[in-house]
């Protein structure tokens, strides 16, 4: 198990730096740039400012001068916001947008986990259609549907929590950690109970039963563990992917979060800004699909003999 | 202030919360249930919690929605709408705005002599002006700014308001590096004389422009090269201003705070003791802040909510004339386009007042000119109206009756939900009075300044806003090979009204009497369909005193109070 | 498909035939299915049964609610809203069922791949993978637009292209705890070749997870689609899709409230028809469901 932990963060490397590359060159090869405007700018303006950030290079210079800048941890300027660096902004927006996340998948996981497995265990019942029902109301309700909908209810009519804003007022974060969580909450109970009627009919489990065993022993211990592998496989992107996932709801609860910087660079040309974000959600989606991986092993003993092979 | 609809906008993630009104009973219901569904396990706490915008008027602290987050408070390299609401704050320019009137008034000049030629400014300084450090603001610290706010390294988009000054467009281009062949002068610590090589007629109001900004030597000199647009000068801390207010804290996408600055001269006037400015990209969030007593002052409305405002709570709204124009470009080098008939029957077959009343829900004025009517009382000519009829005769002449053989084109505009909106409607007026066929063609905003600029399109939408209260602020846009003129129009008489005649016209009424000539010789080529006035639209509590409406959408801060009117 | 194949597996031949035996025992995903085939037909015939057109504007009537006129109301711009549906609906249920058809087919393929081939390929194969996921897919769109233009195969193929991934690492952590099992090592030792094994005893054995991704995915298409055609990739206005409708009647929710609740109830509907065939069939297809 650590030798494949080990080998899998050194495969890492290569795999940040073929997305790094390649981001390089894509957003490059986009048109308009980081100083485009609707008013033009004179070419001694553009030229200036080519040089100051070192766009008036050969591309290959800049490509390596960037990765030698990012040896040192050092990820540039951002172009949108002269005098700041994308380090300090990335490092201002991370806490921010990992505290929603973790808000929001922690309640897509407790909800998601009971409403699956409460379905699960008498399927085709009322038991199953209620959680289910409320599992799909929750996916097919995009989030810059259901934010706005618990805003006019819970913060216009009722006036019990804020309508935006993250830690100035107090209960100004439910809104959005529940918008965010609610879709995730959708996905994870529709795949536990997928997963565990896959387990509950296997012969392992009549056998725990035929031993005696109580239902809920057998439940938690034995079928809770290969019931929750697809959850598990799910869970991996899913993290990763609050980062872009959390740009709907930063916007709409006026969050001051990772998720804006991310989709806004794209739009603003914003170069150094894309690449930062980027290499930041390349090293999350790495890590937290081994982390993924390695829980799935440890969910599901019989894979564990993939990595002695 | 280049104009900024942003195209980043994705209006797709930006949803509204409008007003009560009748069918509110419905929704309420339905999204009740659903959300039970979903919430049932969900509580809160109750109100009782004093509105931020309350416990504001009490403190004398204003609460702003401010549009965009700001890009940077260095008053040389920003130009852009929400960085000017909150510089003009910090800094203060030789001259001031009146925000009732617009005119200028002083500022760091007490007064300023103009010579009989219109050649050279004189401003004498106030005494009393000084830095938010204490030092004391003079002539050389003006002369040493402009110097920075022109040095070619700096890249200030904004160098060209100089180029009224000798040698100033040399020197912003690199031709001469020696400033003192620039005609700026210190005469002593307490005069300023300013030389142009032309006369300018609407030089005063540039020394209102953020760009003509003092700004500190020391400060700015403390964290690297002056010319430097990327060192943290002007950040909480290290920003030393001369303005009615001081920065105190910017947490970037959530807040930024100026208070009462005791230094500025004039700060008896000053009554607000803070503004608070949040970024407000998304107008929906913004209207539903201003409802939670988030807000006194929004930077916009959006427009779906405009009637509403106007029908339950007109005492919240306020609507006022602004200086920018919302207009079609037509490529007059690309076929059909390249014939005037065509471009004409285009314009004629627009019924601007319909698509105003319904579509934009009364809230702007047609427009059929470029220039916005009322710009310091100029009025622009009117040389068609909708004239369908009229269009279907100059399409016919033009070899294609009722649209037969008129290739099919595509409408550009960059990705926004208005400009979409005002798209299907031209689309659905040409389709039906001209029978010709268009397809809309929406491009992410760099991709659609990418298509105008390399002429890649037949008919776009474009608006402009304008810089300072004159025609020139527009017309010069449509000068030959002006660098923001797409459109391929060319005209020599034109060209030279708005380049050479006009500027040298010192009276007002003789030099509107130009630019109206040369509208008018626009607007018979056509090369440009004007749509709509715009207006400037906010939410504001009804306890915000001295902020007049104007047409250049201008506060100034120190006029600025709270105090709610008595019930 | 030879015939020692057919016998490995007595009831291979009647597999579907069972499945189909048993979902159509299945009240819930029959009425499902029946209301998905009656809206896409609606869909199609929507020219020959509707007396608007899409883009028809009445600009003075503007924003009505539902009426004899027009049965679920007008937009602003006095267009029919049922006619809007029934048109977003073509766009809304090609995007679901096409673009979903591409994931599927990618990420069942790949995933069953990688999980059969294992060791180093596997680990190649889901590197290749984690970098998908990373690309800044907001550059990839704007790029896909610029190089191509705007075309409804590559909304297909670019809204498929990023959703297989996730197919993929469901399927290929399925196959991999799979393989291990016992009957892979029988048919193994009777012969079969990888696909036949892949195809015939590992996919129908992750068909579960593999159809409730699937029943998951179709929402997620639709409203990506959305934000895809809101960029300018997929449908132009005046044309709408089920998610365009509802993100413009999300703007008015309360102005005009019908513009979001009869596009959004549809979707809804649609997709809780999708939910319960879905269901139905992964449990029809289940092969240890018939043991019960």
């Amino acid at each position: 198990m650590w030798r494949f932990t080990v080998l899998r963060v050194l495969q890492a490397i290569p795999v940040i730096l073929t997305v790094i590359t390649l981001t390089f060159f894509l957003i490059r090869a986009a048109p308009g740039g980081p100083f485009s405007s609707e008013k033009a700018v004179s070419p001694q303006v553009q030229a200036a400012l080519e040089a100051r950030y070192r766009l008036d290079q050969p591309i290959l210079q800049q490509y390596f001068s960037y990765l030698a800048d990012l040896a040192h941890g050092d990820l540039g300027p951002t172009f949108r916001y002269p005098g700041r660096t994308v380090d300090e902004l990335i490092l201002d927006g991370l806490p921010i947008t990992a505290e929603l996340g973790f808000y929001a998948l922690m309640i897509a996981l407790v909800l998601g986990v009971t409403a699956g497995v409460v379905a699960s265990l008498k399927p085709n019942t009322l038991q199953d259609y209620v959680p289910m029902g409320a599992a799909m109301v929750g996916i097919c309700m995009p989030s810059f549907l259901l934010g706005p909908l618990l805003v006019l209810v819970f913060g216009i009519w009722l006036q019990w929590l804020p309508v935006s804003g993250w830690g100035s007022t107090p209960g100004d974060k439910l809104l959005p950690s529940i918008t965010l969580g609610a879709m995730y909450a959708g996905y994870i109970a529709r795949l536990s109970r997928a997963g565990m009627l896959e387990v509950l009919s296997q012969d392992y489990l009549r056998t725990a039963r035929a031993k005696g065993l109580p239902e809920y022993v057998v439940i938690l211990k034995h079928a809770l563990r290969g019931g929750l592998l697809p959850v598990v496989s799910y869970l991996g992107p899913a993290f990763a992917y609050l980062l872009s996932g959390s740009f709907v709801v930063e916007t709409i609860f006026q969050i001051p979060g990772l998720g804006r910087f991310y989709i806004q660079a794209a739009f603003n040309r914003d170069y150094t800004m894309i690449l930062g974000t980027t290499v930041f959600l390349a090293t999350l989606i790495v890590v937290f699909n081994l982390l993924s991986d390695i829980a799935a092993t440890w969910l599901n003993p019989r894979l564990r003999y993939q990595y002695k092979q | 202030m280049a104009h900024v609809i942003f195209g980043i906008n994705l209006t797709l993630a930006i949803p509204a919360v409008p007003l009560m009104h009748s069918h509110e009973t419905i929704l309420k219901a339905s999204a009740l249930l659903l959300l039970s569904l979903l919430l049932s396990a969900c509580g809160g706490e109750s109100g009782g919690r004093e509105a931020r915008v309350d416990e504001g008027i009490r403190l004398g602290v204003l609460h702003k929605g401010n549009g965009a987050e700001p890009q940077g408070l260095d008053p040389h390299t920003t130009s852009g709408i929400p960085e000017n609401h909150i510089i003009t704050a910090l800094f203060e320019g030789l001259v001031s705005k009146n925000p009732q009137t617009l005119e200028v008034e002083p500022g760091v000049a007490e007064s300023w002599d103009i010579s009989e030629d219109g050649l050279s400014y004189t401003f004498h300084l106030r005494h009393d002006a000084r830095w938010s450090n204490n030092d004391p603001l003079t002539a050389e610290d003006f002369r040493w700014s402009w110097q920075r706010a022109m040095t070619p390294a700096l890249a200030n988009v904004n160098s060209y308001m100089f180029f009224p000054i000798v040698n100033a467009e040399a020197f912003a281009t690199g031709e001469i590096s020696d400033f003192t062949q620039v005609g700026v002068e210190v005469s002593d610590p307490y005069t300023l004389q300013v030389r142009l090589r032309a006369p300018a007629p609407y030089l005063l109001q540039l020394f209102d422009h953020h760009t003509t900004y003092p700004v500190h030597r020391a400060t700015i000199e403390s964290f690297g090269d002056p010319s430097d647009r990327l060192t943290a000068w002007a950040r909480p801390g290290n920003l030393v201003g001369n303005g009615p207010f001081l920065l105190t804290e910017w947490e970037v996408n959530s807040r930024l705070r100026i208070e009462k600055n005791p230094r500025y001269w004039d700060s008896a006037a000053v009554q607000l003791s803070a503004v608070v400015f949040y970024p407000t990209e998304n107008l929906t969030t913004e209207e539903r802040m201003f409802r939670d007593g988030q807000l006194h002052y929004t930077e916009d409305v959006p427009i779906d909510k405009v009637p509403v405002y106007l029908r339950n709570e007109p005492d919240l709204i306020e609507i006022s004339p602004y200086l920018g124009t919302y207009f079609y470009i037509v490529n007059t080098k690309k076929a059909p386009f390249d014939d005037v008939r065509v471009r004409k029957a285009l314009a004629l077959s627009i019924d601007r007042q319909l698509l105003v009343e319904t579509v934009l829900q009364g809230l702007y004025e047609p427009a059929y000119a470029l220039v916005p009517p009322g710009t310091l009382g100029y009025q622009p000519p009117q040389v068609f109206e909708y004239d369908p009829e009229e269009a279907k005769r100059l399409l016919a002449e033009a070899g294609f009756a009722g649209g037969q053989g008129f290739p099919p084109f595509e409408i550009l505009y960059n990705t926004h939900e208005q400009h979409q909106k005002i798209a299907v409607t031209l689309q659905q007026m040409w389709q039906q009075t001209l029978g010709i066929q268009a397809t809309l063609l929406n491009q992410e905003w760099q991709v659609y300044l990418d298509t105008q600029k390399n002429r890649n399109y037949g008919v776009s939408r474009r608006s402009w806003i304008g810089d300072y209260v004159d025609p020139n602020t527009f017309l010069d846009m449509y000068i030959s090979g002006g660098g923001n003129n797409y459109t391929g129009f060319s005209n020599a008489r034109y060209d030279e009204i708005v380049l050479h005649l006009a500027p040298r016209t010192a009276d007002r009424q003789q030099r509107y009497t130009l630019y109206k000539e040369a509208e008018t010789l626009l607007m018979n080529e056509m090369p440009i369909l004007p749509i709509y006035t715009y207006r400037s639209k906010h939410l504001m509590s009804p306890c915000i005193q001295g902020m007049p409406e104007n047409i250049m959408d201008w506060i100034t801060w120190k006029y600025v109070y709270l105090e709610c009117p008595a019930q | 498909m030879t015939t020692a194949d057919l016998q490995v597996i007595p009831r291979g031949v009647s597999l579907w035939q069972d499945a189909w035996t048993r979902l159509r025992k299945n009240k819930l995903a029959m009425a499902g299915l029946v209301f998905l085939l009656l809206i896409t037909l609606l869909c199609l015939l929507t020219p020959w049964l509707v007396a608007y057109g899409y883009e028809q504007q009445d600009l003075r009537l503007g924003a009505v609610p539902p009426s004899a006129d027009h049965w679920l109301g007008t937009d602003t711009f006095g267009r029919d809203q049922l006619t809007r549906i029934l048109y977003g609906g073509r766009m809304s249920l090609a995007v679901g069922f096409i673009a979903t058809a591409v994931a599927l087919l990618i990420g069942v393929t790949y995933g069953a791949i990688a999980g059969y081939a294992g060791g180093r390929i596997d680990n190649a194969m889901m590197r290749l993978v984690d970098m998908l996921y990373a690309l800044p897919f907001m550059i990839f769109i704007i790029l896909l637009m610029v190089v191509f233009g705007r075309n409804l195969l590559l909304l297909f193929l670019a809204i498929g292209a990023v959703e297989w991934l996730t197919m993929a690492r469901i399927v290929r952590g399925q196959i991999l705890s799979l393989r291990q099992q016992e009957f892979v090592e029988a048919a193994v030792s009777l012969g079969l070749g990888p696909v036949a094994i892949v195809w015939r005893h590992l996919i129908p054995n992750a068909l579960g997870p593999v159809i409730v991704y699937t029943t998951l995915t179709i929402p997620n298409v639709m409203l990506l689609e959305a934000l895809l055609s809101f960029l300018g990739l997929g449908v132009q206005a005046p044309a709408a899709s089920w998610g365009l409708l509802i993100s413009s009647g999300v703007e008015t929710m309360e102005e005009y409230p019908w513009l979001l609740i009869f596009p959004g109830l549809t979707l809804t509907l649609s997709l809780f028809a999708l939910n319960f065939l879905g269901d139905g069939l992964r449990d029809a297809l289940d092969p240890r469901t018939a043991k019960d």
